[in-house]
């Protein structure tokens, strides 16, 4: 990843002055260093080193009050053939492809409904972001709530419509509490997307819709030869992004499922929390949570270059 | 093809409805929950969505007089508050040389920020649960005031660098031809000029504090000691089996303050959502 993608991202072509080249760009440089130096520490202590140290642990067999021996990359290497880590694994990929799919088709739908001119869409707008704002632990309390298995409320409507005979055991039966998993990470995930895409929406020149109009496209053609090429880069970014996030996604799946039923929604932040944390095996715990990381990396990588390229345009 | 604009409202009303239902439903089951007797609410035969035996306050009397909740709110205030105060001013300083000034390594100061932003909180809970027992803050409210700062200001200081880049350089300029010093520059001309990104960036940042989980779950072990987000969902439980009344009465009340915030400065949040993903 090259230096100039931040230029680009960060700091706008510089069009300093000449006259401004004021006698010490040494004093000013000091300056900077002098602002920046407490961000730096504080990043530095708190996210570079307990990174590294996670690495060190994870690298060996270190339990909760033992330090362990160092083991290289035997916990990597060993973890893929248990089987719980495997499932784990599949079902952190499963729910963050199935997530962001879902968020990305209903967030476009989801710009063009917002998108629209009406009184009081500003109220629209808000309110569909509320699930955005409000602590996720919190909203998530809510839907377990929803899906309780003597209570839940889809239950209740379902029977009513005669859909289903009895109620539905939805957090305990595997298919279903996968598809509630994704359902309320794509509810509380749904707004950053249908938001982000309406802000890109609106900066589409008007006129090209009218000429096209003009040239007999009809609106699906619209959407699909100015909309969607013109949006590409935000939704890359947006995308990029979701997937960081919903692969180490924590609090969803915590609070819904604790990872059950048999493991079959545990991910692996829940499983590191669970490995880690519950039983001390901080070792494993370290080495599962850092599986997450080629993710993190590709997405930073490639999330780096489309910036670049977007501005570019 | 011309269509009248009631037509239109109507249509984008119609269209509108199943993302609003679907985002503002589980705070209307919250309320609707947290307002209903438990003999209607366990009852299989009543209409969860009727409150038919009147409504009752004894789940926000059991959450205010009877449980941690209100140290729980305390204790999320106090944490968000500091940890927001002081990711901004970090961040702020921080934003200004980004933005402004020209230094060696600018490009892979920013670079770093950028990579510690994406870095999930869910890749650091393990050693930073050892760091903060080393330091002796474990267990106190000092380990999520001492922690939150590490994901926040990477974040306000990424929105903060853009929203200084969007501020025209001249009356700064000018200040310091006249021999303003940097600091004097960014507090008199730079400070009031950003105050709308300023604002912006602290209603996130308390956003992300006052919704932080995984760090307030593994820090802090005390019930007294803990932050809403988790002790709502940790704590709040009692021995019987029916609580869900004071559970959707705790997670809509902790709920309030975000989401009442968030519908004062409706404009900065959406122009900072935008801001973040799109411009950063």
């Amino acid at each position: 990843m090259g230096d100039d993608v931040t230029e680009s991202a960060v700091r706008r072509p510089q069009v300093f002055p000449r006259r401004l080249r004021r006698p010490g760009l040494g004093a000013e440089s000091t300056v900077a260093w002098g602002m920046l130096a407490p961000t730096l520490l504080l990043l530095g202590l708190l996210a570079v080193y307990p990174l590294l140290y996670a690495l060190y642990l994870s690298m060996t067999t270190a339990q909760v009050g033992a330090p362990g021996r160092f083991v290289g990359l035997a916990n990597f290497l060993r973890l893929p053939h248990t089987a719980i880590f495997a499932l784990t694994l599949w079902n952190t990929v499963l729910y963050t492809v199935s997530a962001v799919a879902v968020k990305l088709a209903l967030g476009l739908v989801l710009a063009f409904v917002l998108a629209q001119r009406a009184p009081g869409m500003k109220w629209i707008r808000s309110a569909v972001l509320v699930p955005w704002v409000a602590p996720i632990s919190l909203s998530v309390l809510a839907w377990t709530w929803m899906f309780d298995s003597t209570f839940s409320v889809f239950n209740w409507v379902l029977m009513h419509l005669h859909l289903i005979s009895g109620p539905i055991g939805w957090l305990g039966t595997p298919r279903l509490a996968r598809f509630a998993v994704v359902l309320v990470n794509v509810w509380s995930g749904l707004p950053f997307f249908g938001i982000t895409f309406l802000a890109g929406l609106v900066t589409i020149p008007q006129e090209l819709y009218e000429a096209a109009t003009v040239d007999g496209v009809g609106a699906l053609g619209r959407v699909r030869r100015i909309t969607l090429p013109l949006l590409r880069p935000v939704i890359a970014t947006v995308v990029l992004f979701s997937v960081v996030m919903t692969s180490s996604d924590f609090a969803t799946i915590f609070v819904l499922t604790h990872g059950g039923p048999m493991n079959t929604t545990q991910v692996l932040s829940t499983l590191a929390f669970r490995l880690g944390l519950a039983t001390g095996d901080l070792g494993n715990g370290a080495a599962i949570s850092l599986y997450l990381f080629p993710a993190l990396l590709l997405a930073t990588t490639v999330q780096a270059r489309l910036m670049r390229r977007t501005w570019q345009w | 093809m011309v269509r009248s604009p009631a037509r239109r409202a109507l249509t984008a009303y119609l269209t509108a409805a199943p993302f609003v239902v679907f985002a503002l439903f589980p705070f209307a089951w919250m309320l609707v929950t947290s307002l209903k007797k438990n003999n209607e609410l366990y009852d299989l035969s009543q209409n969860p969505f009727l409150i038919r035996a009147g409504i009752t306050w004894e789940h926000y009397q059991y959450l205010f007089a009877q449980s941690p909740f209100p140290l729980w709110l305390r204790n999320s205030i106090i944490v968000a508050v500091v940890s927001t105060a002081a990711s901004v001013v970090l961040a702020l300083l921080a934003a200004y040389a980004l933005a402004r000034l020209r230094f060696r390594y600018a490009e892979g100061v920013s670079t770093f920020v950028f990579i510690i932003y994406l870095l999930p909180t869910t890749l650091l809970f393990l050693p930073l649960a050892r760091l903060v027992s080393v330091l002796h803050i474990a267990n106190t409210l000092w380990s999520l005031i001492v922690t939150y700062p590490a994901f926040m200001t990477p974040f306000i200081t990424w929105m903060l660098t853009a929203y200084l880049n969007s501020i025209p350089r001249d009356l700064e300029e000018s200040a310091l031809v006249d021999g303003c010093t940097r600091l004097a520059a960014l507090r008199r001309i730079v400070l009031p000029l950003a105050r709308p990104g300023i604002i912006t960036a602290t209603l996130f940042g308390f956003t992300l504090a006052w919704g932080e989980f995984i760090y307030a779950l593994t820090f802090i072990s005390t019930t007294s000691l803990k932050t809403v987000t988790a002790g709502v969902v940790v704590d709040l439980i009692r021995g019987d089996v029916f609580y869900w009344g004071s559970l959707m009465a705790g997670a809509l009340v902790a709920s309030l303050p975000v989401v009442i915030l968030f519908s004062l400065f409706l404009d900065h949040y959406v122009s900072g959502l935008t801001a973040g993903a799109v411009k950063g």
